[in-house]
């Protein structure tokens, strides 16, 4: 069979990168099968894939050569498939080792005549020579074309060739400076090292560039030097940093919206004027108008529960409790005191918990309790003057409303202008939570409970 | 001493220092859930959760601009290039922020970051797949770069270089991966980062290199020594930023013959460096021509398998370098 057959090798294929080996599962085909091109002859196992190797010729399978359950590596052979002989594959095998033998010849024939690098000296051979008084001359060669390499210099010195060596000391003296000043700088690399380390373990704790990160700065006793006449330097406080970080923290992470409307204060402006100094008398607070906003505001959540929110990014988490959290602004800061379960307080309690928090503020008496819990922020942007603003969302909570000054207007009322205290309402939203529609309801809420405010209204 | 493949050595490193460090965590692409592609990180995610082992979006810019910021802040970030060969969006990052953050704050700031990458051909990845971009990073001072060749080192400069105050790049090879197998110890060691390694001891020639080269190195060294007593002297740089100069001179004048081989293009490569180091240090002890065998000046690995194979160096095209060089 094998005269008129020819036995084609199988290797085990690359089947994925990286892999270098694959174990082989179960064969397919048994030898004396027939086997058509790209038909799977085994599977196969690796950490990476399993698969089945394709045949890559027709044929019958002849031998196996690796058993289940073995691993093989990449480009080994598996089988061997029987195929027709081809004519020029026969041929072609049968003309290489000709050439093979006549390459191989050329070698050999070279190397024992040439001597063209007799006189070719490597600077390691010349080192050498020079340092042990030889003549080269007389140094057998056996590198390519005859050169005397440094190991037969070696050699020869071994062979107690080196018999010039009294007659020439002042070459000896003359060689040696040669290799000196090559050896110099190595030796100097470690202790300039060495003294490198310890001047940065030196350095280590002093930190004079950067911006901001989560560590409390030092807080500034002293007036701190530096700058020149057209600057000069404020050392950040605590508080700032920490007002620093959350607006950064917000203003990067939620996507802000912004709107605002008109609200129309004349009755609210009326009932307030006629209450304050009897209210004042009875409580000992100011009734202020953020109180009847808060009212307002709170009233409005209460409607529109998603305005009291939280995004977590694969929720979102709805606060039951109304905690207001109230800007209040000092020279060099703004803190957010919390008034605590809004919902549950009438406008006179609110107005006294909010100068209440307000003079703890002044007086730099907050807790740490009056400053958490807060689930919506209100800013009375007004009492500064300002008639529009676009706040900044107290993170994580899912807005932020304003309360602008109240302006006298002309505004037309049934095709007739009239005088009218009116305000604005700005309200910035995380619009990952919020869209305008809802915002829109929301604050148009806002805007009828405050409009709603009559003489009749009570405010306990 | 269990006997463990090369990527066996390098997870095990990162299990280990993640072990003792809650610092130290790992950002790729497909190192979670999946494991890595090629399973380098596998087991990782299961035993230390989603955020110390995180897949991240494909944009390695990102993976390493996240591993630089984190490690500034004190984090120990091992950040997972798949291949080195995506690792090139990210080299902004590498070279102009995590090399240069030390010098830049006047040493304030450091950036303690681990980048490992796969690199190498051999492995049927075309263009693509199969890159070494050594020659890119190197030479970019504030950076160190280790590409060991054995599993035992594979461990112990990735455990080196996650302790490293300094950014390191962590070059393995993915041919090695599967290929190398030896004794590598349980217990935690470390092999100094800037340290070269003397493989084999030799009197004939000298063979320097790293990598998967070294592979071949030593099994032509093997047959050349059984078949023509030609003793090969074999050094595997392990580091190759910033190289250890005394290894090399050493190595160089031991036998006056010196043979550089790695897989990166050989037109400016770090072969070109290790031969100029050569030259400055040791020229009078030289017995013939430094020379280079390394990967072709072409612009990629081609995908065609005798194409690569022509492309890729073996341990007959090592041997036959080393024949010759022996023969001068």
């Amino acid at each position: 069979m094998p005269s008129n057959k020819q036995l084609t090798d199988v290797v085990m294929p690359q089947l994925a990168e990286s892999l270098v080996s694959a174990t082989i599962g179960k064969w397919l085909k048994k030898p004396g099968d027939k086997v058509e091109q790209y038909e799977p002859i085994c599977e196969v196992i690796t950490d990476k894939v399993n698969a089945e190797i394709p045949s890559t010729l027709d044929g019958i399978m002849g031998e196996l050569l690796a058993e289940e359950g073995q691993e093989i590596s990449v480009g080994t052979v598996i089988c061997r498939i029987e195929t027709e002989p081809t004519p020029s594959a026969a041929t072609a095998s049968g003309e290489q080792p000709k050439a093979e033998a006549g390459q191989s010849a050329g070698v050999t024939t070279a190397e024992t005549t040439d001597s063209s690098q007799r006189h070719r000296y490597s600077p390691a051979v010349q080192t050498l020579a020079a340092e042990h008084g030889i003549d080269l001359r007389s140094v057998p060669g056996t590198g390519l074309g005859g050169r005397i390499t440094r190991k037969d210099v070696l050699a020869f010195i071994e062979n107690g060739g080196a018999g010039a060596l009294a007659l020439a000391p002042s070459t000896t003296t003359a060689a040696v400076p040669q290799s000196v000043p090559v050896q110099q700088p190595q030796v100097q690399v470690a202790p300039g090292g060495i003294s490198a380390d310890l001047s940065r373990a030196a350095f280590e704790p002093v930190r004079h560039s950067g911006l901001h990160l989560t560590e409390t700065p030092r807080i500034p006793t002293i007036e701190v030097e530096g700058g020149d006449r057209s600057e000069y330097f404020i050392d950040v406080t605590p508080i700032r940093n920490t007002i620093a970080t959350r607006m950064r923290q917000s203003v990067s992470e939620i996507p802000h919206g912004w709107m605002m409307i008109e609200v129309d204060v004349t009755n609210l402006v009326q009932l307030r004027n006629k209450i304050k100094d009897e209210f004042k008398k009875k409580e000992g607070v100011n009734l202020t108008y953020l109180a009847f906003l808060l009212k307002a505001v709170v009233s409005a959540i209460k409607d529109y529960p998603i305005m009291n929110s939280v995004w977590a990014v694969d929720k979102i988490i709805v606060k039951r409790d109304i905690n207001i959290s109230l800007a209040v602004g000092t020279e060099d800061s703004v803190l957010t005191p919390v008034i605590k379960k809004a919902d549950q307080k009438n406008i006179a309690g609110l107005a006294r918990e909010i100068e209440d928090l307000a003079s703890k503020v002044r007086a730099g008496k907050l807790k740490l309790d009056d400053m958490q819990g807060g689930t919506f922020t209100v800013n009375n942007t007004g009492s500064f003057g300002s008639i529009l603003t676009q706040p900044i969302i107290n993170y994580p909570q899912a807005a932020i409303l304003t309360f602008e000054s109240i302006v006298k207007k002309p505004v037309v009322i049934n095709d007739m202008i009239a005088v009218r205290s009116m305000a604005n309402l700005c309200l910035s939203l995380d619009h990952r939570i919020l869209d305008g529609v809802i915002c829109g309801r929301f604050m148009q809420r806002v805007k009828d409970n405050m409009e709603s405010y009559s003489l009749d209204t009570q405010v306990y | 001493m269990p006997v463990m493949e090369y990527i066996d050595a390098i997870r095990l490193a990162m299990k280990e220092e993640m072990e003792r460090d809650e610092n130290v965590f790992v950002l790729g692409e497909d190192v979670g859930v999946k494991g890595g592609v090629f399973t380098t990180t596998k087991g990782l995610q299961e035993q230390f959760g989603e955020l110390r082992v995180m897949d991240t979006p494909l944009a390695e810019s990102a993976i390493a601009g996240v591993a630089i910021g984190a490690a500034m802040y004190g984090m120990k970030p091992i950040a997972e290039m798949q291949y080195s060969d995506f690792m090139l969006p990210a080299t902004n990052q590498i070279i102009s922020e995590a090399a240069k953050i030390r010098y830049r704050s006047n040493n304030d700031w450091s950036c303690p970051v681990v980048v490992r990458a796969p690199i190498g051909g051999g492995i049927f990845g075309g263009l693509y797949h199969s890159q070494c971009p050594e020659s890119i990073f190197f030479g970019t001072p504030g950076l160190k770069i280790v590409a060991p060749y054995s599993a035992y080192d594979a461990k112990g400069l990735l455990k080196a270089a996650v302790r490293d105050p300094d950014p390191v790049l962590f070059f393995e090879n993915k041919k090695c991966y599967k290929l190398i197998k030896e004794d590598v110890p349980e217990d935690d060691y470390i092999v100094p980062i800037g340290k070269a390694n003397v493989l084999r001891e030799g009197t004939d020639i000298t063979v320097i290199g790293y990598s998967l080269p070294l592979h071949f190195a030593m099994q032509a060294a093997a047959e050349l020594e059984a078949e023509q007593g030609i003793s090969a002297h074999i050094l595997d740089l392990r580091t190759i930023q910033p190289l250890d100069r005394e290894a090399i001179i050493e190595s160089a004048r031991k036998t006056g013959k010196v043979l550089i081989v790695h897989e990166d293009n050989k037109t400016g490569g770090v072969g070109a460096e290790v031969a100029a180091i050569i030259s400055e240090e040791c020229l009078f002890e030289l017995d013939a021509p430094i020379q280079r065998l390394c990967g072709p000046d072409v612009p990629a690995m081609p995908i065609s398998p005798p194409m690569e194979k022509f492309f890729m160096l073996s341990k007959d095209k090592v041997k036959e370098a080393m024949t010759q060089l022996a023969l001068f």
